[in-house]
């Protein structure tokens, strides 16, 4: 199933499946061009995997989509509602490291999340409502396989637990959308493919939104429902910093049909 | 097998590192024993029996005071510097993760700690006993201006080194500043604060003698300035000792206390 292509600015209607739209983004870094013109609608229940040369601005663009950095120009719109440039937990992320609390417990890293929600000041939970989210968090680290591990620190985990960990404690948040960058890039093949079985089961379960950096081609079109290339269109050689780069191949995926979407 | 690649046993490693210490205590009985064949009423390397004689007066009700003076001494001092390094390191604590969490904070009052760290602590002994006084409170003053910056800015360097993904990740689960703060930041500069005060105490230390020395009617490092006119040494050299006793002890404690506590940063031993 193709995703309708090109909304209009400014759509908000649901019926446009438009989850995350970038109206002409750029991001500068003083003179020098990272991205430009980056017009992007992005369909609630698609899996779109970003790929391209080192330094087209991939990660970039995440960082924008995440809030962590505030593009130079253009709006980025999430359900037709402009984003506000910091991070929030409509938008989970998974990075290649770093992701997980070294200091907590698997369990108490997924709690984390639940507990900053409900308990404002002190950030812990207490009695019946700490029950409550223990059982939620069991229940999602049962989810990525981590059934075994609720109470090892993330240094007794290998590689492959900890980025489980990570997407586990992102996804107890239910994310609007989860981004991913490079997640599965410091791990070795065979942990690897069993990450993909992962993420494209909890991708189904959890009608998830993905958008997943990565500079595997073969991962890319394994896992995403689309890919997009971030290349520079244009390139002068005597100022390779002056223009940015941009989504120049766009390709939707036939052979899978984005997980439904339903009631919301 | 290069010298880089022997690994020591448990067993011979304690054994090899007593070697140097009974060594040097042995070369101390010799020399301090040949000065005494010389001269019996030698002073300057007392022998063992003139150290217990003398710390044993110590040990017993000063004729004046009715203080047992030994222990009086050491409990003032421990008191001046657990005090000291209390107030430091919550300043640490506290300073450390605001200057370290929150960008506004440290570009605000970074300047003005690493301003004050440079001065050095001892220069200040003289404003400190005129705004304070002579009494405990200039004492402890000395130790926590001259280890408190040092402390916060290593805390805050710290805390602000954690890896960036951390705090984005906190905030993409919906942790506030204060939050990150708390169960981010907090957590993780612990063991780190305890390091600080391990490296602190020697200087803590420094200060401690120094405040004694200069304006005090008791204390370790006031009795060995006090007994140096005389050339007591087999007061001065029991009480040495006695300082390396406890300094040792303080951080063997806080080393044991931080693995006990704080498992993960440990290596995460299973």
């Amino acid at each position: 199933m193709v995703q309708p292509r090109a909304v209009p600015l400014g759509a908000r209607s649901r019926s446009l499946s438009a989850l995350l739209s970038l109206r002409d983004v750029w991001v500068e870094y003083g003179d020098k061009v990272v991205l430009e013109r980056v017009n992007l609608d992005i369909a609630a229940g698609s899996f779109v995997s970003i790929i391209g040369p080192s330094g087209a601005g991939k990660s970039s663009l995440l960082r924008v989509i995440l809030g962590q950095e505030v593009p130079t120009r253009g709006a980025i719109l999430l359900d037709g509602t402009p984003l506000t440039p910091e991070c929030g937990p409509d938008r989970g992320v998974v990075f290649q490291r770093y992701s997980v609390f070294p200091h907590l417990s698997a369990l108490d890293n997924t709690l984390f999340g639940l507990e900053c929600a409900q308990a404002p000041f002190f950030a812990r939970l207490f009695g019946a409502r700490r029950r409550a989210a223990i059982a939620e968090a069991k229940e999602m680290l049962t989810a990525v396989g981590l059934s075994d591990s609720m109470q090892l620190y993330p240094a007794q985990m290998s590689g492959g637990m900890q980025q489980r960990l990570a997407i586990a404690q992102a996804l107890i948040k239910r994310p609007r959308i989860l981004l991913l960058d490079e997640p599965f890039g410091a791990l070795d093949p065979g942990i690897r493919a069993d990450m993909h079985a992962l993420i494209t089961r909890l991708w189904t379960d959890y009608a998830l939104t993905v958008v997943m950096v990565t500079h595997d081609l073969r991962e890319a079109f394994t896992l995403g429902t689309r890919v997009l290339t971030l290349d520079k269109r244009r390139n002068d050689p005597h100022a390779p910093h002056r223009f940015g780069a941009t989504a120049v191949y766009d390709l939707p995926l036939l052979k899978r049909a984005p997980a439904p979407v339903e009631g919301d | 097998m290069r010298w880089v690649n022997r690994r020591i046993r448990r067993g011979p490693a304690i054994l090899l590192g007593a070697l140097p210490i009974l060594l040097l205590a042995l070369v101390y009985l010799v020399v301090a024993a040949s000065r005494h064949a010389v001269n019996p009423n030698d002073k300057i390397l007392p022998l063992p029996g003139d150290m217990v004689t003398a710390m044993a007066l110590l040990l017993q009700p000063d004729p004046l005071s009715g203080r047992l003076l030994f222990w009086a001494d050491t409990l003032a001092s421990m008191q001046r510097l657990g005090i000291g390094l209390g107030i430091s390191t919550l300043s640490a604590l506290s300073a450390g993760l605001l200057l370290g969490v929150l960008p506004p904070i440290r570009t605000t009052f970074g300047p003005l700690v690493t301003s004050i760290a440079v001065i050095p602590p001892i220069a200040l002994l003289p404003i400190l006993f005129i705004a304070f006084g002579l009494g405990e409170t200039a004492k402890v003053a000395l130790i926590v201006v001259g280890i408190a910056p040092f402390m916060i800015r290593d805390v805050a360097a710290h805390v602000a080194a954690l890896p960036r993904e951390q705090i984005i990740k906190a905030q993409t689960l919906g942790a506030s500043s204060w939050q990150v703060l708390l169960r981010v930041a907090l957590p993780q500069a612990m063991p780190r604060l305890i390091q600080a005060v391990r490296l602190s105490l020697g200087p803590a230390w420094v200060f401690l003698i120094s405040a004694e020395a200069i304006a005090s009617d008791i204390g370790l490092g006031y009795r060995i300035f006090l007994v140096r006119r005389y050339l007591s040494m087999d007061v001065i050299l029991p009480y040495v000792a006695w300082i390396a006793l406890l300094a040792i002890a303080t951080d063997l404690l806080l080393a044991w206390s931080s693995r006990a506590l704080f498992r993960w940063a440990h290596g995460a031993a299973h």
